[in-house]
């Protein structure tokens, strides 16, 4: 055993992820015995002060929540009102919901490809600096992170936090004419995600495997997104799924004996949601030229039934959904006839609704209870990182111990490999303030001015 | 900046609090000008975009988020020490953002609402913009900010210049698109005539009434709004809430000094 058998490690503050976060590792005689990725963000109590609002407000509301993925906020926020309403809005909002969230996928998986991971696959520390050797490439992927930002400007008024959604629809709904010049921007981004596909499957890719149950959301027909069925691929292999209204009798916090963390549980197994686990449970349902994306990135055929589990592809799979959201985008607008109205009425009633809709980094529960007039009593948001924490600390745990076992790491090696083993996962710390304890013990501060 | 007059590239910061990250994201979304960007300033902290991190001190500092807790009343200080200018942006850094609803709750009983195990949970009774603890050189209000805007205040700093951000409302913004008023073609219930201007009047434009995420203009008339949001159906909860949601504090001082004045709203 070397000097290095029993040490601590700790990084202050992560770097490319959204939200901030910093990690412990705690090794005793050359066993790690403590992998945790603490949530030092500040608690922003958004299930609090949504009770007393209106039931027409959560999705400007919860929006805030996340500046990375407010669609996602809205949508899964529109979903479980218009539940607890009664109310199933016209397929061609569906439809145009479907379109905005494409636009948000697009925009983050881009910017988790090529600002926040492709660097690790690299050596370097950012995209700015990625792009004095791979110039070509960031710009292709500020390109298509443009191009996200597009549908949703047209659609929603503003990239971050748009104005356009409400509870049953839309203000505003785009005429035919407005959407034809986002055609050609989509036909490049088609090219320039397939370019995507190509660059990141030449990375190298260490052995790993994500040993979690697989949670995402399966619809008929369709890679699910705004709408689904809570679905699980279990670790033994076996399928199951559950309606969305008994979402919180399956997922739940389990307080660990060696850890003073809450850890969210789906039927008492740590489970990882995103695109992992909608590759494995969706990828059927990939479009053609998207499932031909997934056999040229190397991740086999979906409709054989592929699955990938080693965290560090997600990477893979993330430039397969840019394909596959921008062949949707491109699909919905082709066949696109404007509502007959922008929304759906949707009067207040008692009772108590949930929505579930798959953010980019996985699938995001939103909960309320309403009174007879409409007022929110009641508020429980479940974000993805909350759920995928636990399997996120296995990957730590499982990662460093390797390293030690098999050649001693040292503490630079460490904390590059636990820092990629979150990034792995894109994070959104800042969503997972809620549901999570937060030891706000903040080591060392984070302080970085 | 008198930095750019030298030969040393001027550094910028980026540091968050509390808040959702949308403020800084907004400066990714730059996608045309990121590349431009980083080649006239060194990005010398930004953790959302780089593992590289340049101790300071940073020409420029943009922060993100508002106070919460005592550890970061104390890092605004730091912040600032280390910033020869510091801009703040975004609501939650220019008026405490939606979290200082909590201002006007009671935190222990938000705490035990939240959270299974409220003693965890180490925070202040009131969210408060970084002004409210630091000197702050500039402040770019949105929620989120204006990827325009930023990039102006970016350039105005660089180039020793006062940023050209008006502080007139909305409605300017509606009259220079040509939106019809919606309060007075349809009756909708509008914050514009009394919030800063700077999305570019969007909400109008999408048909529905402005929320007032900018926050409150340079000159506020709420006694001559007030009525004509009652008029247009609101009652007194409603226009309450309507006021309270990204920029509430803001807002109330707003009124306190509220008085007639020559900015004229709908009539």
């Amino acid at each position: 055993m070397t000097h290095r058998g029993s040490r601590v490690l700790h990084v202050g503050s992560l770097s490319r992820v959204e939200g901030e976060g910093s990690l412990r590792l705690r090794v005793h005689d050359g066993t790690v015995t403590e992998a945790r990725l603490a949530i030092y963000e500040p608690p922003r109590f958004f299930e609090a002060f949504l009770r007393g609002r209106s039931y027409t407000e959560p999705p400007d509301i919860t929006a805030r929540v996340c500046g990375i993925c407010p669609v996602a906020y809205q949508m899964s926020a529109c979903a479980a009102i218009e539940d607890a309403c009664g109310v199933t809005v016209d397929p061609a909002i569906k439809s145009l919901r479907r379109l905005l969230y494409c636009g948000e996928w697009i925009e983050s998986q881009a910017l988790h490809v090529y600002l926040l991971h492709a660097p690790d696959f690299l050596g370097r520390a950012s995209a700015i600096e990625l792009a004095r050797t791979h110039r070509a490439e960031v710009e292709r992927g500020l390109r298509l992170k443009k191009a996200g930002n597009s549908l949703l400007e047209l659609l929603g008024g503003r990239a971050v936090h748009p104005v356009n959604v409400r509870v049953g629809g839309f203000h505003r709904v785009p005429a035919r004419s407005e959407l034809r010049p986002l055609q050609e921007e989509l036909r490049r981004a088609s090219e320039d995600a397939w370019d995507t596909v190509r660059w990141v499957s030449g990375f190298d890719f260490p052995d790993a495997r994500v040993d979690a149950d697989l949670l995402a959301l399966a619809a008929p027909h369709t890679y699910a997104i705004e709408s689904g069925t809570p679905s699980v691929l279990r670790s033994d292999g076996t399928f199951g799924s559950f309606p969305v209204r008994h979402f919180t009798h399956r997922v739940q916090e389990t307080h660990l004996a060696h850890s003073t963390a809450l850890h969210s549980r789906l039927d008492g197994h740590r489970h990882l949601t995103g695109s992992l686990a909608r590759f494995a449970i969706s990828g059927r349902q990939l479009s053609p030229v998207a499932r031909e994306a997934a056999v040229e990135a190397g991740l086999g055929d979906p409709r054989e039934g592929a699955v990938c589990r080693n965290p560090y592809r997600s990477i893979l799979v993330r430039a397969v959904e840019i394909v596959y959201a921008v062949d949707e985008a491109l699909r919905i607008i082709d066949a696109y006839e404007p509502p007959g109205r922008p929304h759906t009425e949707v009067p207040p009633a008692a009772g108590i609704g949930h929505g579930a809709t798959e953010a980019p980094r996985g699938l995001l529960y939103h909960r309320y209870e309403l009174d007879e007039s409409g007022t929110v009593t009641d508020a429980l948001l479940v974000p993805p990182t909350a759920q995928n924490q636990g399997a996120i600390e296995d990957d730590l745990r499982r990662f460093a111990q390797h390293a030690i076992a098999e050649h001693d790491a040292d503490d630079a090696e460490l904390t590059t490999l636990c820092e990629r083993a979150i990034r792995n996962h894109d994070p959104c710390i800042s969503c997972s303030t809620h549901f999570l304890d937060l030891t706000v013990v903040r080591t060392s501060g984070g302080s970085d001015a | 900046m008198d930095a750019t007059s030298g030969t040393r590239t001027p550094t910028l910061a980026v540091f968050k609090l509390a808040s959702c990250d949308g403020c800084q994201l907004t400066l990714l979304d730059c996608e045309d000008e990121l590349l431009a960007l980083a080649g006239r300033v060194e990005i010398a902290h930004f953790l959302e975009a780089s593992s590289a991190v340049a101790p300071g001190p940073y020409d420029l500092a943009l922060v993100e988020g508002s106070v919460t807790t005592p550890q970061d009343a104390e890092r605004v200080h730091a912040i600032r020490a280390a910033a020869r200018h510091l801009v703040t942006i975004g609501a939650c850094a220019t008026a405490g953002g939606i979290q200082a609803l909590r201002n006007y709750a009671d935190v222990d009983e938000y705490r035990r609402t939240v959270y299974a195990r409220p003693e965890y949970i180490d925070t202040l009774a009131t969210s408060t913009p970084v002004s409210a603890h630091v000197d702050v050189d500039f402040e770019l209000r949105g929620c989120p900010i204006d990827r325009r805007q930023l990039l102006e205040v970016i350039t105005a700093f660089l180039a020793g210049r006062k940023p050209d951000v008006p502080d007139h409302s909305v409605c300017f913004e509606c009259k220079r698109r040509g939106t019809v008023c919606v309060t007075v073609a349809h009756g909708t219930p509008c914050l514009g005539p009394v919030t800063h201007a700077g999305c570019g009047a969007l909400c109008p434009a999408y048909g529905r009434g402005c929320y007032g995420c900018f926050g409150p203009s340079g000159s506020v008339n709420l006694p001559a709004l007030i009525p004509l949001l009652r008029r247009d159906g609101m009652d007194e909860e409603a226009t309450v809430r309507f006021l309270h949601t990204f920029n509430a504090p803001a807002f109330d001082a707003a009124g306190r000094e509220s008085r007639p004045s020559e900015e004229g709203v709908a009539k």
